[in-house]
């Protein structure tokens, strides 16, 4: 277990150093680096001063030094300034982190026990009614993006038109005076719903697949009664399939997250990766970088190392 | 002078009217798939099951509606009404008395024109995305899961990097107007269009290696077309000026068929680790086929079944990959028709008018959900057999 641990660490860490450094070179092409002087000093520079300006600042150096030398800062702690916020980039994300961190946890307390009960329900008997509602619904949810089923809950419940008017359009609110119902329940409900489907038919497929095993077969033969199968004996094994699932979708979660973010204007991570990008803000846009890729590994990692300790059957060898 | 509206009817019937060619042609081509089902193979299945059916129509509507489009739509998609700014659904021309049967956006065009012309967009972009990535996909994932070893490494290890990256992220660094400055774009382009050429050279050169008069018929027009098409994509030497992107699509597309190939390439990978196993590529190995033919003609067409589930899958992710795009107003020309961007500028407004932000959405939506609806009823006939 120790070795395929760390072999696992290994893996991520040489994924983590690529990443960044396709990262670190994309963010510091020659365009963005020019377009960075010409804001910083004034738009109607000269080529030749802003070739001066950007030896000044040290941006001219050989590529693998700066890289070391970020990389070195990133270790360190010291992740560098905001052009955009005109303040150090680790003072400006901590904060949105924070933000975003609340509206993640809502999404999941609310999309994970609603996938699984949906695909227990339609797994436990296939081809039955319920099945195939819920399967359809769930192809349904898939189908939906953020952004368009950001837009069809506003106009249901916030339009001042012909909605509801039950929940706010807008989570600005939430990121001052904390989250209520009002002013949450559209945001987490827009990611909440894409994911959904796609965690309830991995779910129900598993499920599904469990239900047709020899032992389940032989627990009803001995007289347990359905309830009791489904609870003690199918569920155990029908949800280590879906923990793996759960945990690969943070990658596309974090893009529902930007979408939302933008779509009810709540200013977390997303929004902050956003304004990094549109201002060309490049050690914020770096440092948000990190923060995702890191996410996404560590997710990646636990999957991995959750599906070994759950499944006694792989026990990975090396 | 204040503007004129239909009555709720009116509007229903006016749309009715304007998609009643999409409406005829889609009757045309469902009956008669519906009658020659039996002899239609894989698609005439289709038409066994309700979701199938449910599925070919949306993708059918949607596909029609985009060739159709100059004939359905009634307005230009870029010409602005000032008297029809956010016009409610029904408004009539002040000049022509035609109506803006869904009303008029924030700059007084005509939604429903939009919303039919934002079809093509995806229509244009999103079935010839996935095709790359599946060439890809293929070529790469095939040796991979056949070789093995320090191919399969490199090669899944990189793939992995590209699927690490959060897809938003990856977006907001290769889909900008500074990265068109540079070399990358283009050098990609160079990469990943060489890649169909190559598939479909291999493909063929593994068949008809022994037969070079069956070869030369085959491969020479092959590589002429191929080459034409690839020298046109990459803007090199385009006569016709049927096949060139403008920079704006080009980036878009390179950015779509980035972040699907990885995905692709697992699946081939998967599926040639499994039927590498088989007692048929066994034979072919003792008959002493070479590694191309096996890949190519044995492995390939018996992966088939799961790979057509995952085409019609990945169009529609396609298409959502696009509306990301087009939503945070990444690449895409200004004023585009494209449902993205349709729904981002009408999003602003949404708490007053809902009319201009909803119809691309619906059309997005119904898009996606014909495409899921289609890969699963292939699922289900594949199940069957």
């Amino acid at each position: 277990m120790l070795v395929f641990l760390g072999k696992r660490l290994g893996t991520m860490i040489l994924t983590a150093i690529c990443l960044t450094a396709i990262v670190f070179s994309l963010v510091n092409l020659r365009p963005n680096l020019e377009r960075l002087a010409k804001e910083q000093v004034s738009p109607r520079m000269t080529d030749q001063q802003v070739e001066v300006w950007l030896r000044d600042q040290g941006y001219l150096r050989p590529w693998a030094e700066r890289y070391v030398e970020w990389l070195g800062g990133v270790v360190r702690g010291d992740w560098g300034q905001s052009t955009r916020f005109r303040a150090p980039v680790s003072e400006v994300l901590a904060p949105r982190l924070g933000l975003t961190g609340v509206l993640m946890f809502w999404v999941l307390m609310v999309m994970i026990p609603s996938a699984l009960v949906m695909g227990i329900v339609a797994g436990m008997r296939e081809g039955s009614l319920p099945d195939r509602a819920i399967s359809t619904v769930a192809i349904g949810t898939t189908s939906t993006p953020e952004y368009v089923s950001g837009v069809v809950l506003t106009v249901i419940f916030a339009s001042q038109m012909v909605g509801l008017q039950w929940f706010s359009g807008s989570a600005a609110s939430a990121a001052e005076t904390g989250p209520t119902l009002q002013n949450f329940a559209l945001p987490v409900l827009t990611i909440a719903i894409y994911g959904m489907g796609y965690i309830a038919r991995m779910t129900r497929a598993s499920m599904a697949e469990v239900m047709t095993q020899q032992y389940i077969r032989t627990a009803r033969l001995k007289g347990v009664s359905f309830r009791g199968v489904v609870l003690r004996h199918a569920l155990r094994n029908a949800l280590i399939a879906p923990f793996t699932v759960i945990m690969l979708q943070f990658p596309w979660l974090l893009t529902g997250v930007v979408i939302v973010e933008i779509l009810f204007n709540y200013r977390g991570f997303g929004w902050l990766l956003v304004e990094a990008a549109a201002n060309n803000d490049i050690e914020l846009l770096l440092a948000c970088s990190v923060v995702a890729v890191v996410i996404v590994l560590a997710t990646q990692l636990i999957s991995d190392v959750g599906y070994a300790l759950l499944n006694p059957r792989i026990r990975v060898s090396g | 002078m204040p503007v004129e509206f239909l009555s709720t009817s009116a509007i229903v019937l006016g749309i009715l009217g304007r998609l009643l060619p999409v409406f005829v042609v889609m009757l045309v081509v469902m009956g008669a798939s519906f009658a020659f089902r039996r002899r239609l193979g894989l698609y005439g299945q289709l038409y066994d099951s309700g979701i199938g059916i449910v599925g070919v129509a949306l993708v059918l509507f949607w596909l029609i509606a985009a060739i159709l489009a100059p004939v359905v739509a009634p307005f230009d998609p870029y010409v602005q009404v000032r008297e029809l700014q956010n016009a409610l659904p029904g408004a009539l021309h002040p000049a022509t008395d035609e109506a803006f049967l869904l009303g008029g956006d924030a700059l007084g065009r005509c939604v429903f024109s939009r919303m039919i012309w934002g079809s093509r967009v995806v229509m244009a972009i999103a079935p010839a995305a996935t095709l790359f990535a599946y060439a890809i996909g293929i070529t790469l994932g095939l040796p991979a899961g056949y070789f093995g070893g320090w191919l399969d490494t490199g090669l899944t290890f990189l793939a992995n990097l590209v699927l690490a990256f959060p897809v938003i992220l990856l977006f907001y660094l290769l889909v900008t107007p500074e990265i068109r400055q540079t070399a990358l774009p283009g050098t990609m382009a160079a990469v990943l269009f060489a890649f169909p050429l190559v598939f479909v050279l291999v493909f063929l050169a593994a068949r008809f290696r022994e037969r070079p008069g069956v070869l030369a018929l085959t491969a020479v027009p092959a590589a002429a077309l191929g080459g034409v098409v690839y020298l046109g994509l990459l803007g090199i030497w385009d006569p016709t000026g049927a096949v060139a992107m403008d920079a704006n699509t080009l980036n878009i597309f390179l950015a779509v068929v980035f972040v699907t190939a990885p995905t692709v390439f697992r699946i081939v990978r998967g599926l040639t680790l499994d039927i590498r196993t088989r007692d048929y590529v066994a034979a072919a190995q003792t008959r002493g086929e070479r590694p191309t033919y096996i890949m190519m003609w044995e492995i390939l067409p018996n992966a088939r079944g799961p790979l057509v589930v995952d085409v019609c899958l990945r169009i529609g992710y396609t298409t959502i990959l696009l509306g990301t795009l087009g939503f945070f107003g990444l690449g895409v020309a200004p004023e585009s028709p494209d449902w993205g961007s349709t729904i981002n500028d009408g999003r602003r407004f949404l708490r007053l008018f809902i009319h201009p932000a909803l119809p691309p959405a619906l059309a997005l939506m119904s898009l996606v959900l014909g495409l899921n609806l289609l890969a699963d009823a292939l699922r289900e006939q594949s199940l069957k057999d």
